[in-house]
């Protein structure tokens, strides 16, 4: 389906997705975006143009906002360093501890073959370590991919103290909520649901247990002004490295 | 090592240097993927290889799998990127097929590095508590020897990658064997790990490229490169930086044709052993 968005039509799940990750990015100065991650390279590419020139955005495989000259390893040599505040994982499988799972479905003990086999784990196992600030994200919300617990570890989500671990995840955004994530107490507390979906309805569709109180806000929608910038600006952006997905959403 | 003189070749002679079981590195699909010898190969075939995917896999792994030219595969992913999955990769992995060594990216990066420097390991932050671990028993963990205050502080140590041949597209190489390479460094961390490296350019030119200044610095010296071949378009359907961009109509005919066993032999009777574009 192709719709050529305009500033008055509606707003998206996908757009309040990408709004809800740009109110977490919000004066952090450097953000790096991974491979296959078009709705936070929307959110990371708002969030720098509401900046005034104050975050550096670092897209992987865009050329117009990839500023690394060292090769492949650059973007994990600076974020070992801290110099990247914020990056962002998804999981064929989360569980409720913030682990995810990139590499399959079905028993470790008959690893390689699987039921389904993700990509793999791409830099995950590392920089979820070494970034503070990493915000999950998957659309799919469903007892499949929010699971109890998951089949593979591909990276952590807490660690014993003697671990050396300065980063770790922050927050799950899904298409249908935010959560927030407590490394204490290594569990997730529902934050905000989105427009039109109940904090029943989101633990109907979750199977991991998590938090939350009696009265769940609502997930906020970006402002006029940010809906419209999106739109535009960041839509032309984004679409250089992820042309089907602009195209998509935006019509661009 | 032998440091001898640069080879220029013509293709399938470049890819006949590539021996059955070779442990083999390639780049990623946003680097130079030389896909015209990637072609030769699979017209032999090539068989029994160990690729190294620096640090993940795309079209050029699919494909190999897709040919029977794969005993094992070490990569931090193989994926089409906005395609989806990779479907040869994804079936071989559940008949049982191939071997898989899950990696994460900068482990590769480090062990390749190791290699480079001619050290036996890199250590490595993060990874613990990761099934990696457990499905890499050549991976360690050690205490670090240099904790201050006796702090207990466990750290990841990873064997070096040194593989036989490095195989990858680039613009451009001179007649000494020198190949430019730009900010694709990934391509110069190989080629320095890699016992041989095989290149294939758009195009040799009858300069030293190390003459100049501005050139030197994006190339790999002929010291590590053991032989280029011309291929025009050597790299589609993959993009080819400040050449050409990706086929991408190409690329999903390609992702929905292999889905099937059947429907990658029909694309590779057709793209593969029958007609190479203009």
């Amino acid at each position: 389906m192709t719709t050529v968005a305009s500033a008055t039509s509606a707003v998206s799940t996908t757009e309040i997705m990408i709004g809800a990750i740009a109110e977490m990015l919000a004066g952090l100065s450097h953000i790096a975006v991974g491979a296959s991650s078009p709705i936070p390279g929307s959110a990371a590419l708002l969030t720098r143009a509401r900046s005034g020139g104050r975050t550096r955005v670092s897209v992987l495989g865009s050329r117009e906002n990839n500023p690394f000259t060292d090769g492949g390893r650059e973007l994990f040599d600076c974020a070992g360093q801290g110099r990247i505040d914020a990056f962002f994982l998804s999981g064929g499988q989360i569980d409720g501890g913030a682990n995810i799972n990139l590499v399959g479905v079905g028993d470790v003990g008959d690893y390689p073959r699987a039921e389904a086999r993700f990509p793999g784990s791409f830099g995950s196992s590392y920089l979820y370590f070494v970034v503070p600030r990493v915000i999950l994200f998957r659309e799919e919300h469903t007892p499949r991919t929010l699971v109890e617990e998951v089949d593979f570890v591909s990276a952590p989500g807490t660690s014993p103290p003697e671990v050396y671990r300065p980063g770790g995840p922050h927050a799950l955004v899904t298409s249908l909520c935010v959560f927030s994530f407590d490394r204490n107490r290594a569990r997730f507390t529902l934050q905000s649901v989105h427009p039109g979906v109940t904090a029943a309805a989101v633990r109907a569709a979750t199977a991991f247990d998590y938090d939350a109180s009696a009265e769940v806000p609502q997930t906020p929608r970006l402002d006029a002004e940010g809906l419209a910038l999106l739109r535009s600006t960041v839509a032309r952006e984004v679409a250089e490295t992820y042309p089907d997905f602009a195209r998509r959403h935006w019509g661009v | 090592m032998p440091a001898q003189t640069t080879e220029i070749l013509d293709l399938e002679t470049l890819a006949s240097r590539i021996p059955n079981g070779a442990r083999i590195a390639l780049p990623p699909d946003y680097s130079g993927c030389a896909m015209a010898a990637v072609r030769a190969l699979m017209r032999r075939p090539v068989r029994d290889l160990h690729i190294i995917a620096v640090p993940a896999g795309g079209m050029q792994v699919d494909m190999l799998i897709g040919a029977g030219s794969v005993a094992r595969v070490e990569a931090a992913a193989v994926t089409m990127g906005e395609n989806g999955l990779a479907p040869r990769f994804t079936a071989a992995l559940k008949s049982g097929e191939i071997e898989m060594w899950d990696a994460t990216c900068p482990a590769i990066q480090a062990g390749l590095q190791a290699a480079e420097k001619g050290i036996p390991f890199m250590p490595l932050r993060g990874i613990i508590g990761s099934d990696l671990l457990r499905v890499r028993p050549d991976w360690k963990v050690i205490d670090n020897p240099l904790a201050e205050d006796g702090r207990r502080d466990p750290i990841v140590i990873l064997p070096a990658i040194t593989p036989d041949v490095t195989l990858f597209h680039a613009l451009k190489a001179d007649r000494y064997g020198n190949v430019w390479i730009g900010v694709r460094r990934e391509l110069m961390l190989m080629a320095h790990a890699s016992r041989q490296a095989l290149v294939t350019v758009e195009q040799i030119e009858d300069v030293n490229f190390l003459e100049d200044p501005v050139l030197a610095a994006g190339t790999i010296p002929g010291l590590y490169i053991t032989a280029i071949a011309e291929a025009k378009n050597g790299a589609w359907p993959i993009e080819l930086s400040g050449a050409y961009p990706a086929d991408r109509t190409a690329q999903a005919d390609y992702v929905k044709a292999a889905r099937t066993a059947d429907g990658f032999a029909q694309w590779a009777a057709e793209v593969v052993h029958d007609r190479v574009p203009a």
